[in-house]
């Protein structure tokens, strides 16, 4: 026995070593960092420890938009992506002429590049001196006041990040749920019909508890996923998010490691730690409510 | 309740398109079950067994006929209004209810002012659950449970609505062979104990012989034959029939009629004055073998196993369809194991003609021939 164990542990070394490298030690780093005021990481060097880093992030007006932000970003899309994303694949899976081409069409966000979307997305909501752009253009059909979206007001600028958050994560969604509706097993549905469940009934009673373990999956990844929003930021409003009053927690960090007023490594860390506690706390929270659902 | 499959013909579109047309699964199926009876339909895999029982649950229509539930036609009623129960060969329970939970089911499925109380569903679901023997499991989940408790819960869960008629989809496959004999008499205890018209499909001969009442074999879309199960197997219908039902499996030999006699080979093994002249396909079972020193049918021995109650001859045969013969002697009749050669008579009971190109019976009056079969030709 002493020898087989020994050698699954030879097996583990490369990604145990990879890991502990490239994850474990950076993690750890941060950590300290974090706590480290004036760290420069140039000369090594700063003047004290505590916990003053978290105390300014805490109280930076940016720090508290970018959490807002993201916040909202969490709260709106992970829930309605979902949702919609289950639609979707319940209106798939129950057609039978052209469902792989729907299927393709669905999943064609998924091979887009973030940024040429974002840029799709910048043309169809951008006002700009020469043209009210395409949503306005619906707007003004509806007979709606024109917005802009852009550099308009935060809601007009958070509903576009809204939309287009839940554009980009819902190819993946329904992929997922797709093949979880079709791995189960028809004759739960048939069962179900010869006992005079209706199409709603069978719907809550059974897809739903069979595949809950996927959409659980879903949420949690996508919580994950959208507290580290920052690429899609980019691609609609720039790189100057701060002004733009749209910046997210990542995009803070990001900021103060080479942004403009770059060069803050510890107060940097400090929000990525802040980041990392509420993903887990988040994340901890949605496994007890499972767990007990599980149970129930 | 009686039911009554009248001229049933289900059509399917061919799954090839390039080649088109309809593959015929149930063609002109007539059969009618009588009330209160527990009836297998026994086939091998894609002869339109489980697609006939589909049309009887309501999940698939006939393309062609009418299905009477008594004086009801059912024929275009949806599974829910026609009173059914069905338990699926995977049985089909609901992997995140309780038993309990998945016996409720169907009772909760009713409509607002047909729904009964909760407290009567839950001493219903429990009455269910002891009559197939389960009622301390009723808080388990699907997946702590046995293949065979499983199976007792998805009968329970088919029976907690008191349906007209039982059906179930190969009830026995998916367990394993001492559980299999135990469940059958326990299916065959309940469809006593409720009454309730039954039917059943499996591939398994032994399993629709031991329990059913009365058989239906299939072979494509077609009843080859229908009847009590001893019925059956004493007087098949046609080779098909025959070679499908007992283990081990009826002797095929290719023969001859020659001026009243059979011939297996050289050897006359059978006097039947009333079969034509020309080819014969004999089918004899295994227990239809006599062996005696003057036997006509002359074949190589190859093995003798001994079983305790009856003993196993194999021996060789040239005419033989798979060339290997296999016997059940009583372990009493005494012959020469040692020999390279055991002769044959055969018993007429157990022995049928059957015609070389159909393979339907012929019934013939075949008396047996004694004495060294070669000697006569």
């Amino acid at each position: 026995m002493p020898s087989r164990s020994l050698k699954g542990w030879l097996y583990l070394i490369p990604a145990i070593a990879f890991l502990g490298v490239f994850v474990v030690y950076p993690l750890f780093d941060v950590f300290v960092y974090s706590f480290e005021e004036g760290y420069n990481s140039a000369s090594q060097t700063f003047y004290g420890t505590g916990i003053y880093n978290y105390s300014y992030v805490l109280r930076d007006p940016y720090f508290m938009q970018a959490l807002k932000n993201t916040f909202i970003l969490v709260i709106v899309t992970v829930p309605l992506s979902t949702a919609i994303a289950l639609l979707i694949s319940v209106a798939l899976s129950s057609i039978k002429k052209l469902q792989e081409l729907f299927q393709t069409v669905y999943f064609l966000p998924y091979v887009t590049n973030t940024l040429a979307v974002g840029l799709v997305f910048m043309i169809l909501f951008q006002k700009t001196p020469y043209t009210e752009g395409f949503v306005n253009q619906l707007i003004h059909l509806f007979g709606g006041p024109s917005v802009d979206f852009i550099d308009g007001p935060y809601w007009a600028k958070m509903t576009v990040m809204c939309i287009y958050t839940i554009w980009i994560v819902m190819p993946f969604k329904i992929l997922v749920l797709t093949s979880a509706l079709a791995s189960v097993n028809p004759d739960y549905y048939k069962a179900a019909k010869v006992d005079g469940a209706n199409e709603w009934r069978i719907f809550t009673r059974i897809t739903l508890p069979v595949i809950s373990p996927m959409i659980f999956y879903l949420i949690i990844t996508g919580f994950i996923g959208a507290f580290k929003a920052y690429s899609d930021v980019v691609a609609i409003f720039g790189t100057n998010l701060n002004s733009a009053g749209m910046n997210t927690i990542v995009g803070y960090v990001y900021d103060m490691l080479y942004g403009n007023g770059g060069g803050y490594p510890s107060y940097a860390s400090a929000a990525a730690l802040i980041l990392f506690a509420i993903v887990l706390t988040i994340t901890t929270i949605n496994l007890l409510v499972r767990r007990k659902g599980v149970s129930a | 309740m009686k039911i009554v499959l009248e001229h049933i013909t289900k059509r399917y579109p061919n799954r090839d398109k390039k080649r088109g047309g309809e593959v015929v699964a149930v063609d002109d199926f007539h059969l009618t079950i009588p009330d209160g009876k527990l009836i297998g339909l026994l086939g091998p895999s894609g002869c339109g067994k489980s697609t006939t029982l589909n049309m009887i649950c309501g999940l698939e229509s006939p393309t062609e006929g009418h299905i009477y539930f008594g004086e009801e036609d059912v024929t275009d009623l949806s599974p829910e209004l026609r009173g059914v129960g069905m338990v699926f060969q995977s049985y089909a329970l609901y992997p995140h209810m309780t038993v309990r939970q998945n016996i409720m089911f169907p009772l909760e499925n009713r409509k607002k002012d047909e729904r009964l109380p909760k407290e009567e569903m839950l001493r219903k679901a429990e009455e269910a659950a002891r009559l197939v023997q389960i009622e301390n499991l009723l808080d388990r989940k699907p997946s702590e449970m046995s293949g065979g408790q499983q199976q007792r819960v998805a009968i329970a869960r088919a029976l907690v609505k008191e349906p007209r008629v039982l059906l179930l989809d190969e009830p026995l496959s998916n367990l394993d062979a001492r559980l299999r004999l135990s469940t059958r008499e326990e299916i065959r205890r309940i469809q006593r104990e409720t009454g309730i018209t039954t039917v059943f499909v499996t591939h398994d001969q032994e399993e629709a012989m031991s329990i059913s009442d009365e058989i239906v074999v299939m072979e494509a879309g077609i009843i080859r034959q229908k009847g009590h199960p001893q019925d059956i197997y004493d007087e098949p219908a046609n080779l098909f029939v025959a070679k499908f039902l007992g283990t081990p499996p009826i002797n095929v030999f290719e023969a001859r009629a020659e001026a009243g006699r059979v011939y297996i080979g050289d050897a006359c093994v059978m006097r039947a004055p009333d079969v034509a002249d020309g080819p014969l396909t004999v089918g004899v079972r295994p227990e239809g073998f006599v062996p005696c020193a003057d036997g006509p049918l002359a074949c190589e021995l190859v093995a003798v196993e001994r079983m305790g109650r009856d003993t196993s001859i194999v021996a060789r045969h040239r005419a033989h369809e798979r060339g290997q013969i296999r016997t059940i002697v009583g372990s009493d009749v005494r012959f020469d194991a040692t020999a390279d050669e055991v002769r044959f008579s055969f018993k007429p009971a157990k022995t049928h003609l059957f015609d070389a190109a159909t393979g339907e019976r012929i019934h013939a009056d075949a008396t047996p021939v004694t004495g060294n079969g070669a000697a006569h030709a």
